[in-house]
């Protein structure tokens, strides 16, 4: 599988730019996967990223958006937990994108 | 995550699946496997049961810790399980007497069926998948 | 000799038919799947311990971990790490698999 080096450092990605061993993501990582969807990382997108990789750490999947998107509206409100909401974040979808910049593996059911 | 959401064919028709769990957790990959075929069929909005015999009540126990056989620890997942409206869990009474357990020892909320409840149940799903 | 068992004894008949097998003194080592016969409350254990009067039974700890069952074992079943399978290998003249 293909090696980027990333501020210095040498990871693996799989063949769609996912990080293969989530346990080396770090902010610098995020940072690289953004520029390469195109996404602008303000406090906002962090917000989801980091909610993706605590979802992760509890349960060993990527949610899919449905799920994502109640959850966020569970915890961070209802302004936040819809589609249009995420969508603008990353519009070329939250499970491609987000889960991408947030280091997790290529998410489950996903086509 | 799947960007394929809640998908519907159109029908409207609303069918009983049962996901049955028969296979440990680890020893093969029918438990995972099964598992990730609940998750992605979640979106399609049916009447989902998820029911647990023989050595696949194993696949809820708590206190897995995989890391020594480097696999991934997805007895967690069954938790998230909630959060994709899969809310009907069953076991099978029998197969929990056979292996010293009891609804404590596992990682989610189940309902425990008698031989006779978990025939009916089985007879009236209108789809029954086998893991 | 050493006896391996990797199967479910309530899926498959591998660990009966070993246990028929091994003679008195001999090794059984109990992995992946086949270490569910060695927790308390399984209904293969009482063969197990049966079996442990004459033979030396062993469960692979890393497998017994990972199926949430490291404080369930019976006594007298061994515990043995990856370490401990190489010795019980190269301790033993001679090896089955039931597979």
């Amino acid at each position: 599988m293909p090696m980027v080096n990333i501020a210095g450092k040498e990871v693996e990605v799989d063949e769609e730019g996912y990080l293969v061993d989530l346990s080396q993501w770090n902010e610098d990582i995020a940072k690289y996967m953004a520029v390469e969807e195109k996404v602008d990382l303000t406090e906002s997108h962090w917000e989801v990223v980091n909610f993706l990789r605590e979802y992760y750490a509890e349960y060993q999947i990527a949610p899919a958006v449905r799920v994502l998107t109640k959850a966020i509206g569970k915890k961070l409100g209802p302004e936040k937990g819809n589609n249009k909401y995420l969508y603008e974040l990353f519009p070329y979808g939250p499970a491609k994108q987000a889960c991408k910049i947030a280091g997790l593996p290529k998410p489950t059911g996903c086509i | 995550m799947s960007d394929m959401d809640d998908m519907d064919d159109g029908s409207g028709i609303i069918k009983k699946f049962m996901f049955l769990n028969r296979k440990a957790p680890h020893g093969t990959v029918y438990a995972l496997e099964g598992l990730e075929v609940v998750l992605i069929t979640a979106a399609f909005d049916q009447d989902v049961s998820l029911v647990f015999t023989d050595d696949g009540v194993f696949q809820l126990m708590k206190g897995i810790d995989s890391k020594g056989i480097e696999v991934k620890d997805f007895s967690k997942t069954y938790r998230a399980l909630e959060g994709y409206d899969i809310e009907k869990l069953y076991v099978d009474q029998a197969s929990m007497d056979a292996r010293g357990l009891t609804e404590d020892d596992l990682i989610v909320d189940v309902t425990v069926l008698s031989v006779d409840e978990m025939a009916n149940l089985m007879a009236e799903q209108d789809v029954v998948i086998s893991f | 000799m050493l006896h391996i068992v990797n199967k479910s004894a309530a899926e498959r008949s591998s660990l009966e038919s070993c246990l028929r097998m091994a003679t008195k003194g001999s090794a059984v080592l109990l992995i992946e799947d086949a270490v569910y016969a060695a927790t308390t409350g399984n209904a293969a254990a009482a063969k197990i311990q049966a079996a442990a009067a004459d033979l030396k039974i062993y469960a692979l700890g890393p497998d017994l971990a990972a199926r949430g069952m490291a404080a369930r074992v019976l006594d007298g079943v061994n515990v043995v790490d990856y370490g401990g399978f190489v010795d019980l290998v190269a301790e033993h003249s001679n090896c089955q698999s039931w597979l």
